[in-house]
Protein backbone atom coordinates (compact mmCIF):
# COMPACT_ATOMS: atom_id res chain seq x y z
CA UNK A 1 0.00 0.00 0.00
CA UNK A 2 1.66 3.37 -1.00
CA UNK A 3 2.21 5.71 2.05
CA UNK A 4 0.05 8.49 -0.14
CA UNK A 5 -3.12 6.32 0.37
CA UNK A 6 -2.85 6.09 3.65
CA UNK A 7 -4.93 8.01 6.51
CA UNK A 8 -3.86 10.03 9.62
CA UNK A 9 -4.35 7.39 11.63
CA UNK A 10 -2.61 4.68 9.41
CA UNK A 11 -0.08 6.88 8.74
CA UNK A 12 0.44 7.66 12.91
CA UNK A 13 0.08 3.33 13.45
CA UNK A 14 3.27 2.98 10.68
CA UNK A 15 5.29 5.24 12.53
CA UNK A 16 4.56 3.82 15.71
CA UNK A 17 5.22 0.01 13.96
CA UNK A 18 8.48 1.69 12.55
CA UNK A 19 7.99 1.41 9.05
CA UNK A 20 8.89 4.93 8.22
CA UNK A 21 10.23 7.50 9.88
CA UNK A 22 8.92 11.17 10.63
CA UNK A 23 11.85 12.54 8.32
CA UNK A 24 11.01 9.97 5.68
CA UNK A 25 7.58 10.74 5.26
CA UNK A 26 7.91 14.47 5.70
CA UNK A 27 10.43 14.04 2.80
CA UNK A 28 8.22 11.77 0.41
CA UNK A 29 5.38 14.49 1.39
CA UNK A 30 7.27 17.61 0.22
CA UNK A 31 8.80 16.45 -2.78
CA UNK A 32 4.78 15.21 -4.11
CA UNK A 33 3.85 19.13 -2.99
CA UNK A 34 6.21 20.54 -5.34
CA UNK A 35 6.09 17.91 -8.01
CA UNK A 36 2.79 19.68 -8.00
CA UNK A 37 2.22 22.68 -7.61
CA UNK A 38 2.91 23.68 -11.56
CA UNK A 39 -0.63 21.82 -12.02
CA UNK A 40 -2.18 22.57 -8.61
CA UNK A 41 -1.17 25.26 -7.07
CA UNK A 42 -2.03 24.09 -4.04
CA UNK A 43 0.38 25.78 -1.01
CA UNK A 44 1.19 29.40 -1.09
CA UNK A 45 4.29 28.47 0.70
CA UNK A 46 6.32 25.24 1.83
CA UNK A 47 8.42 25.06 4.93
CA UNK A 48 10.60 22.31 4.05
CA UNK A 49 13.62 23.33 6.59
CA UNK A 50 11.42 23.78 9.33
CA UNK A 51 9.33 20.73 8.11
CA UNK A 52 11.96 18.39 8.24
CA UNK A 53 13.56 19.79 12.00
CA UNK A 54 9.90 19.32 13.02
CA UNK A 55 9.96 15.81 11.96
CA UNK A 56 13.59 14.96 13.28
CA UNK A 57 12.27 15.98 16.83
CA UNK A 58 9.32 13.71 16.78
CA UNK A 59 11.28 10.97 15.34
CA UNK A 60 13.23 11.21 18.73
CA UNK A 61 9.87 11.32 20.48
CA UNK A 62 9.01 7.96 18.78
CA UNK A 63 12.05 6.34 19.70
CA UNK A 64 12.04 7.76 23.07
CA UNK A 65 8.45 5.94 23.55
CA UNK A 66 6.74 10.04 24.18
CA UNK A 67 4.45 9.91 20.98
CA UNK A 68 0.89 10.45 21.55
CA UNK A 69 -1.66 9.83 18.76
CA UNK A 70 0.06 12.63 16.04
CA UNK A 71 3.59 12.37 16.74
CA UNK A 72 5.22 12.73 13.63
CA UNK A 73 2.43 12.92 11.14
CA UNK A 74 2.73 15.40 8.44
CA UNK A 75 0.15 18.35 8.18
CA UNK A 76 -0.73 21.32 6.36
CA UNK A 77 -2.46 24.91 7.34
CA UNK A 78 -4.03 26.83 5.47
CA UNK A 79 -2.54 29.99 5.08
CA UNK A 80 -4.88 32.25 7.21
CA UNK A 81 -3.50 30.91 10.39
CA UNK A 82 -0.36 32.31 11.56
CA UNK A 83 2.53 30.92 12.01
CA UNK A 84 5.24 32.33 13.74
CA UNK A 85 8.62 33.49 11.49
CA UNK A 86 6.56 32.04 8.57
CA UNK A 87 4.77 34.58 6.03
CA UNK A 88 1.52 34.37 6.75
CA UNK A 89 -0.77 36.26 3.57
CA UNK A 90 -4.11 34.95 3.50
CA UNK A 91 -3.90 35.15 0.01
CA UNK A 92 -3.54 38.80 -0.29
CA UNK A 93 -1.23 41.38 -2.08
CA UNK A 94 -2.17 43.30 1.45
CA UNK A 95 0.01 40.78 3.31
CA UNK A 96 2.28 38.96 0.88
CA UNK A 97 5.17 40.22 2.69
CA UNK A 98 3.69 39.43 6.45
CA UNK A 99 5.96 37.41 8.30
CA UNK A 100 3.84 36.38 11.76
CA UNK A 101 5.55 37.45 14.95
CA UNK A 102 3.35 34.36 16.61
CA UNK A 103 1.52 30.66 16.39
CA UNK A 104 -2.39 31.06 16.12
CA UNK A 105 -3.25 28.60 19.12
CA UNK A 106 -4.33 26.16 16.57
CA UNK A 107 -1.08 25.70 15.04
CA UNK A 108 0.42 25.80 18.61
CA UNK A 109 -1.71 22.58 19.73
CA UNK A 110 -0.94 21.31 16.69
CA UNK A 111 3.00 21.66 16.74
CA UNK A 112 3.00 20.38 20.19
CA UNK A 113 1.11 17.44 19.44
CA UNK A 114 3.63 16.21 17.51
CA UNK A 115 2.49 17.22 13.90
CA UNK A 116 5.02 18.62 11.00
CA UNK A 117 3.89 21.55 9.27
CA UNK A 118 4.88 21.34 5.16
CA UNK A 119 3.43 24.34 4.49
CA UNK A 120 0.82 26.76 4.11
CA UNK A 121 -2.01 25.96 1.50
CA UNK A 122 -3.58 28.29 -1.08
CA UNK A 123 -7.07 30.55 -0.19
CA UNK A 124 -9.77 32.63 -1.60
CA UNK A 125 -8.30 36.27 -0.77
CA UNK A 126 -9.41 36.55 2.81
CA UNK A 127 -11.40 33.40 2.71
CA UNK A 128 -13.66 35.31 0.77
CA UNK A 129 -14.75 33.19 -2.38
CA UNK A 130 -15.92 30.21 -3.23
CA UNK A 131 -13.76 28.91 -5.79
CA UNK A 132 -10.24 29.59 -4.88
CA UNK A 133 -10.00 31.63 -7.98
CA UNK A 134 -9.83 35.68 -5.81
CA UNK A 135 -6.39 34.35 -4.28
CA UNK A 136 -3.61 36.32 -5.33
CA UNK A 137 -1.40 33.48 -6.00
CA UNK A 138 -3.37 32.31 -8.38
CA UNK A 139 -6.23 29.70 -8.29
CA UNK A 140 -6.35 26.29 -7.02
CA UNK A 141 -7.38 23.45 -9.62
CA UNK A 142 -9.45 20.53 -8.87
CA UNK A 143 -7.31 17.41 -8.81
CA UNK A 144 -10.13 15.27 -10.21
CA UNK A 145 -10.04 18.07 -13.28
CA UNK A 146 -7.77 20.43 -13.88
CA UNK A 147 -10.56 22.81 -15.61
CA UNK A 148 -12.72 22.65 -12.63
CA UNK A 149 -12.40 24.77 -8.98
CA UNK A 150 -11.48 23.13 -6.22
CA UNK A 151 -14.50 25.14 -4.14
CA UNK A 152 -13.17 27.85 -1.31
CA UNK A 153 -12.05 29.67 0.64
CA UNK A 154 -9.79 26.51 1.55
CA UNK A 155 -9.70 25.24 -2.13
CA UNK A 156 -5.80 24.90 -1.62
CA UNK A 157 -6.26 22.31 2.14
CA UNK A 158 -9.03 20.63 0.07
CA UNK A 159 -7.28 19.89 -2.89
CA UNK A 160 -4.02 19.27 -0.90
CA UNK A 161 -6.03 16.26 0.70
CA UNK A 162 -7.49 15.21 -2.71
CA UNK A 163 -3.97 15.09 -4.08
CA UNK A 164 -2.73 13.58 -1.39
CA UNK A 165 -0.59 16.50 -0.63
CA UNK A 166 -1.05 16.28 2.90
CA UNK A 167 -2.91 13.66 4.73
CA UNK A 168 -4.99 16.45 6.48
CA UNK A 169 -5.18 20.18 6.32
CA UNK A 170 -6.30 23.05 8.90
CA UNK A 171 -9.04 24.75 7.25
CA UNK A 172 -11.77 28.10 8.37
CA UNK A 173 -15.66 27.65 7.33
CA UNK A 174 -17.76 31.64 7.65
CA UNK A 175 -20.25 30.36 5.11
CA UNK A 176 -18.88 26.99 4.06
CA UNK A 177 -14.99 27.36 3.47
CA UNK A 178 -14.45 24.00 4.64
CA UNK A 179 -17.43 21.70 3.66
CA UNK A 180 -17.84 23.09 -0.02
CA UNK A 181 -14.12 22.65 -1.26
CA UNK A 182 -14.53 19.49 0.86
CA UNK A 183 -17.24 18.48 -1.21
CA UNK A 184 -15.70 19.49 -4.52
CA UNK A 185 -12.44 17.82 -4.05
CA UNK A 186 -14.01 14.53 -2.63
CA UNK A 187 -12.50 14.82 0.89
CA UNK A 188 -13.96 14.93 4.81
CA UNK A 189 -14.12 18.34 5.81
CA UNK A 190 -15.43 19.58 9.36
CA UNK A 191 -16.53 22.83 10.40
CA UNK A 192 -16.69 22.73 13.90
CA UNK A 193 -19.41 24.35 16.56
CA UNK A 194 -18.60 28.23 17.15
CA UNK A 195 -16.53 28.77 20.13
CA UNK A 196 -15.16 25.14 19.84
CA UNK A 197 -11.80 26.22 18.34
CA UNK A 198 -9.68 28.85 19.04
CA UNK A 199 -9.91 31.28 16.42
CA UNK A 200 -6.66 33.19 17.96
CA UNK A 201 -4.22 33.76 15.30
CA UNK A 202 -6.81 32.93 12.58
CA UNK A 203 -7.06 36.19 10.53
CA UNK A 204 -10.77 37.46 11.25
CA UNK A 205 -13.02 37.92 8.00
CA UNK A 206 -16.45 37.87 9.90
CA UNK A 207 -15.68 37.34 13.37
CA UNK A 208 -19.59 35.78 14.32
CA UNK A 209 -19.38 33.32 11.70
CA UNK A 210 -15.68 32.35 11.62
CA UNK A 211 -14.27 28.99 12.84
CA UNK A 212 -11.38 26.33 12.29
CA UNK A 213 -11.56 23.24 11.30
CA UNK A 214 -10.30 20.29 9.57
CA UNK A 215 -10.09 18.68 6.17
CA UNK A 216 -8.59 14.78 5.71
CA UNK A 217 -9.58 12.10 4.04
CA UNK A 218 -11.82 10.35 6.51
CA UNK A 219 -13.96 11.11 9.64
CA UNK A 220 -11.88 9.23 11.66
CA UNK A 221 -9.21 11.50 10.91
CA UNK A 222 -11.29 14.32 11.50
CA UNK A 223 -11.98 13.04 15.12
CA UNK A 224 -8.19 12.78 15.85
CA UNK A 225 -6.97 16.21 15.04
CA UNK A 226 -10.58 17.57 16.29
CA UNK A 227 -8.72 15.63 19.79
CA UNK A 228 -6.26 18.66 19.47
CA UNK A 229 -7.60 21.43 17.58
CA UNK A 230 -10.48 22.13 19.93
CA UNK A 231 -10.80 23.24 23.72
CA UNK A 232 -10.80 26.78 25.57
CA UNK A 233 -8.12 29.26 25.14
CA UNK A 234 -8.50 32.64 26.75
CA UNK A 235 -6.97 34.17 23.86
CA UNK A 236 -10.14 34.04 22.36
CA UNK A 237 -13.17 35.99 23.79
CA UNK A 238 -15.61 33.61 21.88
CA UNK A 239 -13.62 30.46 22.76
CA UNK A 240 -16.18 28.31 24.68
CA UNK A 241 -15.06 27.30 28.10
CA UNK A 242 -16.75 22.99 27.72
CA UNK A 243 -14.42 19.85 27.82
CA UNK A 244 -13.62 18.10 25.07
CA UNK A 245 -14.43 14.70 24.43
CA UNK A 246 -12.01 11.87 22.98
CA UNK A 247 -14.02 12.10 19.35
CA UNK A 248 -12.95 8.79 18.39
CA UNK A 249 -14.33 7.38 21.14
CA UNK A 250 -17.85 7.34 20.05
CA UNK A 251 -17.57 7.12 15.81
CA UNK A 252 -18.60 3.63 16.55
CA UNK A 253 -22.01 3.73 18.28
CA UNK A 254 -24.67 2.04 16.28
CA UNK A 255 -26.93 4.15 14.35
CA UNK A 256 -29.74 2.27 14.95
CA UNK A 257 -32.75 4.62 15.74
CA UNK A 258 -30.76 7.98 14.85
CA UNK A 259 -33.52 10.48 13.42
CA UNK A 260 -32.20 12.04 10.18
CA UNK A 261 -34.17 14.94 9.24
CA UNK A 262 -33.94 15.58 5.49
CA UNK A 263 -34.28 19.51 4.66
CA UNK A 264 -36.92 20.04 2.39
CA UNK A 265 -35.64 23.25 1.75
CA UNK A 266 -32.54 21.59 0.24
CA UNK A 267 -34.44 19.61 -2.35
CA UNK A 268 -36.00 22.28 -3.62
CA UNK A 269 -35.56 23.95 -7.10
CA UNK A 270 -31.65 24.38 -7.93
CA UNK A 271 -30.43 20.77 -6.92
CA UNK A 272 -28.66 19.10 -9.74
CA UNK A 273 -30.34 16.19 -10.50
CA UNK A 274 -27.58 13.68 -10.70
CA UNK A 275 -26.05 15.05 -7.29
CA UNK A 276 -29.60 14.21 -5.87
CA UNK A 277 -29.39 10.69 -6.90
CA UNK A 278 -25.59 9.98 -4.86
CA UNK A 279 -27.84 12.17 -1.84
CA UNK A 280 -30.69 9.77 -2.08
CA UNK A 281 -28.73 6.65 -2.11
CA UNK A 282 -26.48 7.88 0.97
CA UNK A 283 -29.78 8.15 2.66
CA UNK A 284 -30.23 4.88 2.07
CA UNK A 285 -27.70 3.60 3.60
CA UNK A 286 -28.47 5.67 6.60
CA UNK A 287 -32.00 3.35 6.69
CA UNK A 288 -30.14 0.38 6.14
CA UNK A 289 -27.89 1.05 9.40
CA UNK A 290 -31.30 1.55 11.01
CA UNK A 291 -31.53 5.56 10.85
CA UNK A 292 -34.71 7.15 10.49
CA UNK A 293 -35.57 9.67 7.63
CA UNK A 294 -38.06 12.37 8.19
CA UNK A 295 -38.62 15.47 5.99
CA UNK A 296 -38.01 18.64 8.55
CA UNK A 297 -38.87 21.97 7.08
CA UNK A 298 -36.93 25.33 7.74
CA UNK A 299 -39.30 28.15 6.19
CA UNK A 300 -36.54 30.80 6.94
CA UNK A 301 -33.80 28.82 5.69
CA UNK A 302 -33.74 30.33 2.25
CA UNK A 303 -33.50 33.67 3.67
CA UNK A 304 -29.41 32.95 4.78
CA UNK A 305 -27.75 33.68 1.43
CA UNK A 306 -28.92 37.53 1.44
CA UNK A 307 -28.74 37.16 5.66
CA UNK A 308 -25.14 36.29 4.97
CA UNK A 309 -24.38 38.81 2.75
CA UNK A 310 -25.34 41.40 4.59
CA UNK A 311 -23.58 40.44 7.89
CA UNK A 312 -20.00 39.13 6.89
CA UNK A 313 -19.40 42.29 4.47
CA UNK A 314 -20.62 43.91 7.82
CA UNK A 315 -18.04 42.17 10.07
CA UNK A 316 -15.60 42.12 7.16
CA UNK A 317 -15.45 45.93 6.74
CA UNK A 318 -14.89 46.33 10.13
CA UNK A 319 -12.29 43.84 10.90
CA UNK A 320 -10.49 44.47 7.62
CA UNK A 321 -10.07 48.26 8.74
CA UNK A 322 -6.94 47.05 10.59
CA UNK A 323 -4.95 46.81 6.95
CA UNK A 324 -3.96 50.51 6.51
CA UNK A 325 -0.57 50.66 5.56
CA UNK A 326 1.13 51.60 8.88
CA UNK A 327 1.99 48.89 11.49
CA UNK A 328 1.93 45.58 8.79
CA UNK A 329 0.81 44.90 5.20
CA UNK A 330 1.16 46.83 1.79
CA UNK A 331 1.77 50.31 1.69
CA UNK A 332 1.60 52.51 -1.25
CA UNK A 333 4.28 53.81 -2.64
CA UNK A 334 5.20 57.76 -2.41
CA UNK A 335 2.05 59.04 -0.36
CA UNK A 336 1.03 62.40 -0.65
CA UNK A 337 -0.68 62.35 3.07
CA UNK A 338 -2.12 60.02 5.56
CA UNK A 339 -5.35 60.07 3.69
CA UNK A 340 -3.40 58.99 0.42
CA UNK A 341 -1.24 56.55 2.20
CA UNK A 342 -4.42 54.69 3.70
CA UNK A 343 -7.00 55.13 0.61
CA UNK A 344 -3.50 53.92 -2.01
CA UNK A 345 -2.49 51.42 0.57
CA UNK A 346 -6.23 49.55 0.67
CA UNK A 347 -6.83 49.96 -3.07
CA UNK A 348 -3.27 48.33 -4.03
CA UNK A 349 -3.67 45.91 -1.37
CA UNK A 350 -6.90 44.30 -1.77
CA UNK A 351 -8.16 42.54 -4.81
CA UNK A 352 -11.83 43.17 -6.55
CA UNK A 353 -13.55 40.89 -4.61
CA UNK A 354 -12.43 41.86 -1.16
CA UNK A 355 -13.29 45.26 -2.41
CA UNK A 356 -16.48 44.58 -3.14
CA UNK A 357 -17.25 42.91 0.58
CA UNK A 358 -15.94 45.81 2.23
CA UNK A 359 -17.58 48.07 0.16
CA UNK A 360 -21.15 46.71 0.98
CA UNK A 361 -20.19 45.65 4.76
CA UNK A 362 -19.55 50.06 4.60
CA UNK A 363 -22.99 50.94 3.29
CA UNK A 364 -25.01 48.35 5.28
CA UNK A 365 -23.47 49.55 8.37
CA UNK A 366 -23.81 53.72 7.61
CA UNK A 367 -25.99 56.08 8.64
CA UNK A 368 -29.66 55.92 6.96
CA UNK A 369 -28.89 51.86 6.21
CA UNK A 370 -28.14 50.48 9.35
CA UNK A 371 -32.04 49.37 10.17
CA UNK A 372 -32.73 48.71 6.83
CA UNK A 373 -30.02 46.19 6.22
CA UNK A 374 -27.98 44.92 9.00
CA UNK A 375 -30.59 45.18 11.93
CA UNK A 376 -33.08 43.44 9.43
CA UNK A 377 -30.43 40.98 8.42
CA UNK A 378 -29.74 40.21 12.57
CA UNK A 379 -33.35 39.81 12.83
CA UNK A 380 -33.59 37.08 10.03
CA UNK A 381 -30.20 35.44 11.35
CA UNK A 382 -32.70 34.97 15.07
CA UNK A 383 -35.45 33.53 12.88
CA UNK A 384 -33.41 31.16 11.21
CA UNK A 385 -31.08 30.01 14.53
CA UNK A 386 -35.05 29.19 15.81
CA UNK A 387 -35.86 27.48 12.52
CA UNK A 388 -32.59 24.90 13.22
CA UNK A 389 -33.48 24.60 17.33
CA UNK A 390 -37.27 23.86 16.67
CA UNK A 391 -35.94 20.61 14.16
CA UNK A 392 -33.24 19.52 16.72
CA UNK A 393 -36.37 19.05 18.51
CA UNK A 394 -37.24 16.69 16.23
CA UNK A 395 -34.48 15.32 15.03
CA UNK A 396 -30.64 14.04 16.08
CA UNK A 397 -29.01 15.54 12.76
CA UNK A 398 -29.64 17.11 9.24
CA UNK A 399 -28.54 15.44 6.09
CA UNK A 400 -28.90 16.91 2.39
CA UNK A 401 -26.71 18.04 -0.47
CA UNK A 402 -22.85 20.03 0.73
CA UNK A 403 -23.22 22.04 -2.74
CA UNK A 404 -26.39 22.44 -5.73
CA UNK A 405 -23.45 20.39 -8.18
CA UNK A 406 -20.27 19.13 -8.48
CA UNK A 407 -17.53 21.48 -8.90
CA UNK A 408 -17.41 24.39 -11.73
CA UNK A 409 -15.41 25.62 -14.52
CA UNK A 410 -12.81 27.89 -13.70
CA UNK A 411 -14.08 31.12 -15.04
CA UNK A 412 -17.56 30.35 -15.07
CA UNK A 413 -19.01 32.27 -12.36
CA UNK A 414 -16.56 35.03 -11.96
CA UNK A 415 -18.61 37.46 -14.08
CA UNK A 416 -21.45 37.75 -11.33
CA UNK A 417 -20.91 37.82 -7.96
CA UNK A 418 -24.37 36.55 -6.64
CA UNK A 419 -24.05 33.33 -8.99
CA UNK A 420 -21.02 32.33 -7.13
CA UNK A 421 -22.53 33.64 -3.78
CA UNK A 422 -25.28 31.06 -3.85
CA UNK A 423 -23.10 28.30 -4.51
CA UNK A 424 -22.71 28.52 -0.91
CA UNK A 425 -26.76 27.81 -0.28
CA UNK A 426 -26.88 24.70 1.54
CA UNK A 427 -23.77 25.62 3.84
CA UNK A 428 -24.30 29.23 5.16
CA UNK A 429 -27.21 28.10 7.80
CA UNK A 430 -25.18 26.38 10.10
CA UNK A 431 -22.79 29.19 10.18
CA UNK A 432 -25.45 32.16 11.11
CA UNK A 433 -26.45 29.41 13.71
CA UNK A 434 -23.24 28.50 14.97
CA UNK A 435 -23.66 24.52 14.27
CA UNK A 436 -20.97 21.93 13.32
CA UNK A 437 -21.11 20.73 10.36
CA UNK A 438 -19.18 18.32 7.97
CA UNK A 439 -18.96 16.96 4.57
CA UNK A 440 -18.37 13.73 3.37
CA UNK A 441 -17.74 12.23 -0.07
CA UNK A 442 -20.99 9.95 -1.52
CA UNK A 443 -20.38 9.29 -5.27
CA UNK A 444 -19.38 11.00 -8.39
CA UNK A 445 -21.13 12.72 -11.13
CA UNK A 446 -19.25 12.92 -14.34
CA UNK A 447 -16.33 12.01 -12.51
CA UNK A 448 -16.51 14.53 -9.76
CA UNK A 449 -16.92 14.34 -6.74
CA UNK A 450 -20.65 14.35 -4.63
CA UNK A 451 -20.60 15.72 -0.53
CA UNK A 452 -22.85 14.63 1.79
CA UNK A 453 -23.59 17.00 4.11
CA UNK A 454 -24.44 16.34 8.07
CA UNK A 455 -25.53 19.51 10.46
CA UNK A 456 -25.30 18.67 14.27
CA UNK A 457 -26.68 20.68 17.39
CA UNK A 458 -24.03 23.02 18.98
CA UNK A 459 -21.48 20.93 20.24
CA UNK A 460 -22.69 17.55 18.51
CA UNK A 461 -19.58 16.82 16.79
CA UNK A 462 -19.20 13.75 18.31
CA UNK A 463 -22.89 12.58 16.95
CA UNK A 464 -21.78 13.93 12.92
CA UNK A 465 -18.53 12.44 13.44
CA UNK A 466 -19.88 9.51 14.53
CA UNK A 467 -22.65 9.37 11.68
CA UNK A 468 -19.74 10.07 8.93
CA UNK A 469 -17.42 7.26 10.36
CA UNK A 470 -19.72 4.67 9.96
CA UNK A 471 -21.15 5.64 6.48
CA UNK A 472 -17.45 5.74 5.66
CA UNK A 473 -17.30 1.77 6.84
CA UNK A 474 -19.85 0.70 4.41
CA UNK A 475 -18.50 2.57 1.59
CA UNK A 476 -15.34 2.97 -0.22
CA UNK A 477 -15.83 7.06 -1.81
CA UNK A 478 -13.46 8.74 0.41
CA UNK A 479 -10.22 5.91 -0.42
CA UNK A 480 -11.17 7.12 -3.77
CA UNK A 481 -7.98 8.90 -5.04
CA UNK A 482 -8.11 11.01 -8.66
CA UNK A 483 -5.86 9.06 -11.30
CA UNK A 484 -3.12 11.17 -11.43
CA UNK A 485 -2.28 11.25 -7.60
CA UNK A 486 -3.30 7.96 -7.05
CA UNK B 1 -32.50 51.37 -7.26
CA UNK B 2 -28.87 51.27 -8.81
CA UNK B 3 -26.46 53.28 -7.14
CA UNK B 4 -24.93 56.09 -8.91
CA UNK B 5 -20.89 57.17 -9.18
CA UNK B 6 -21.31 59.34 -6.65
CA UNK B 7 -22.41 56.85 -4.05
CA UNK B 8 -19.95 54.69 -4.86
CA UNK B 9 -16.96 57.45 -4.54
CA UNK B 10 -18.87 58.24 -1.05
CA UNK B 11 -18.74 54.44 -0.19
CA UNK B 12 -15.17 54.10 -1.11
CA UNK B 13 -14.07 57.19 0.84
CA UNK B 14 -15.92 55.79 3.86
CA UNK B 15 -13.73 52.43 3.30
CA UNK B 16 -10.94 54.53 2.51
CA UNK B 17 -10.33 52.59 -0.56
CA UNK B 18 -8.85 54.14 -4.06
CA UNK B 19 -10.97 52.99 -7.17
CA UNK B 20 -9.81 53.62 -10.21
CA UNK B 21 -11.83 54.73 -12.77
CA UNK B 22 -12.55 51.77 -14.47
CA UNK B 23 -13.64 50.13 -11.21
CA UNK B 24 -16.66 52.17 -10.74
CA UNK B 25 -18.99 51.39 -13.23
CA UNK B 26 -17.91 47.41 -12.57
CA UNK B 27 -18.65 48.06 -8.45
CA UNK B 28 -22.03 50.44 -9.48
CA UNK B 29 -23.58 47.43 -10.96
CA UNK B 30 -22.37 45.06 -8.59
CA UNK B 31 -23.25 46.75 -5.54
CA UNK B 32 -26.25 47.28 -6.71
CA UNK B 33 -27.57 43.97 -7.64
CA UNK B 34 -25.77 42.44 -4.13
CA UNK B 35 -28.29 44.83 -2.40
CA UNK B 36 -31.32 43.97 -4.85
CA UNK B 37 -30.58 40.81 -3.88
CA UNK B 38 -30.58 41.35 0.02
CA UNK B 39 -33.53 43.75 -0.03
CA UNK B 40 -35.50 40.63 0.03
CA UNK B 41 -34.76 40.39 3.66
CA UNK B 42 -37.25 43.40 4.13
CA UNK B 43 -40.16 40.83 3.20
CA UNK B 44 -39.42 38.50 6.08
CA UNK B 45 -41.83 39.48 9.15
CA UNK B 46 -39.33 40.62 12.23
CA UNK B 47 -41.69 42.18 14.02
CA UNK B 48 -40.81 41.45 17.99
CA UNK B 49 -37.49 39.50 16.91
CA UNK B 50 -34.34 40.08 19.20
CA UNK B 51 -31.81 40.95 16.63
CA UNK B 52 -29.09 37.85 16.90
CA UNK B 53 -25.19 39.14 16.79
CA UNK B 54 -23.49 35.84 17.18
CA UNK B 55 -24.05 32.15 18.24
CA UNK B 56 -23.07 32.05 21.64
CA UNK B 57 -26.49 32.47 23.42
CA UNK B 58 -26.80 32.87 26.90
CA UNK B 59 -22.84 33.60 26.81
CA UNK B 60 -21.37 36.49 27.79
CA UNK B 61 -18.37 38.38 27.01
CA UNK B 62 -15.88 36.93 29.46
CA UNK B 63 -14.04 39.91 31.54
CA UNK B 64 -10.27 39.10 32.25
CA UNK B 65 -8.37 40.84 35.22
CA UNK B 66 -6.65 44.20 34.52
CA UNK B 67 -3.19 42.71 34.81
CA UNK B 68 -0.55 42.99 32.68
CA UNK B 69 -0.19 39.84 30.15
CA UNK B 70 1.88 40.97 27.22
CA UNK B 71 5.64 41.13 27.23
CA UNK B 72 7.38 44.25 24.82
CA UNK B 73 7.78 42.65 21.46
CA UNK B 74 7.48 46.04 19.89
CA UNK B 75 10.69 45.35 17.61
CA UNK B 76 9.32 41.82 17.05
CA UNK B 77 6.32 43.23 15.52
CA UNK B 78 7.41 46.50 14.05
CA UNK B 79 9.96 43.92 11.85
CA UNK B 80 6.55 44.35 9.65
CA UNK B 81 6.16 47.96 9.36
CA UNK B 82 7.03 49.87 6.07
CA UNK B 83 8.23 52.23 8.02
CA UNK B 84 9.94 52.62 11.34
CA UNK B 85 12.51 54.99 13.26
CA UNK B 86 13.09 55.22 16.53
CA UNK B 87 10.68 52.66 17.92
CA UNK B 88 7.68 54.54 16.27
CA UNK B 89 5.81 54.31 13.06
CA UNK B 90 6.11 56.69 10.67
CA UNK B 91 3.68 58.08 8.46
CA UNK B 92 3.64 61.30 6.28
CA UNK B 93 3.34 64.32 8.17
CA UNK B 94 -0.41 64.48 9.51
CA UNK B 95 0.34 68.37 11.39
CA UNK B 96 1.55 71.40 9.36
Amino acid sequence: MSVFSRTVAELAAGLKAKEFSSVELAKLYLDRIEASQPALNAFISVTRDAALAAAAAADRALAAGRAGPLTGVPIAHKDIFCTSGVRTTCGSRMLDNFVSPYDATVVTKLAVAGTVMLGKTNMDEFAMGSSNETSYFGPVKNPWNPQMVPGGSSGGSAAAVAARLAPAATATDTGGSIRQPAALCGVTGLKPTYGRVSRYGMIAFASSLDQGGVIAASAEDAALILNVMAGFDPSDSTSVDRPVPSYEQSLNAPLKGLRIGLLKEFFEKGLEEQTEKRIREALAVYEKLGAQLKEVSLPSLPLSVPTYYVVAPAECSSNLARFDGVRFGHRAENPKDLMDLYCRSRGEGFGAEVKRRIMTGTYVLSAGYYDAYYLQAQKVRQLINRDFERAFEEVDVLMGPTTPTPAFELGAKTSDPITMYLNDIYTIGANLAGLPGLSIPCGFVGGLPVGLQIVGPHFGEEKILNAAHLYQKETDWHRRMPEKFA
Amino acid sequence: MPLTREQIASIAHLARLELKETEIPVYQQSLSSILDFVGELNRAATAGVEPMAHPLSGLAQRLRPDAVTERDAHEQYQANAPKVEAGLYLVPKVIE
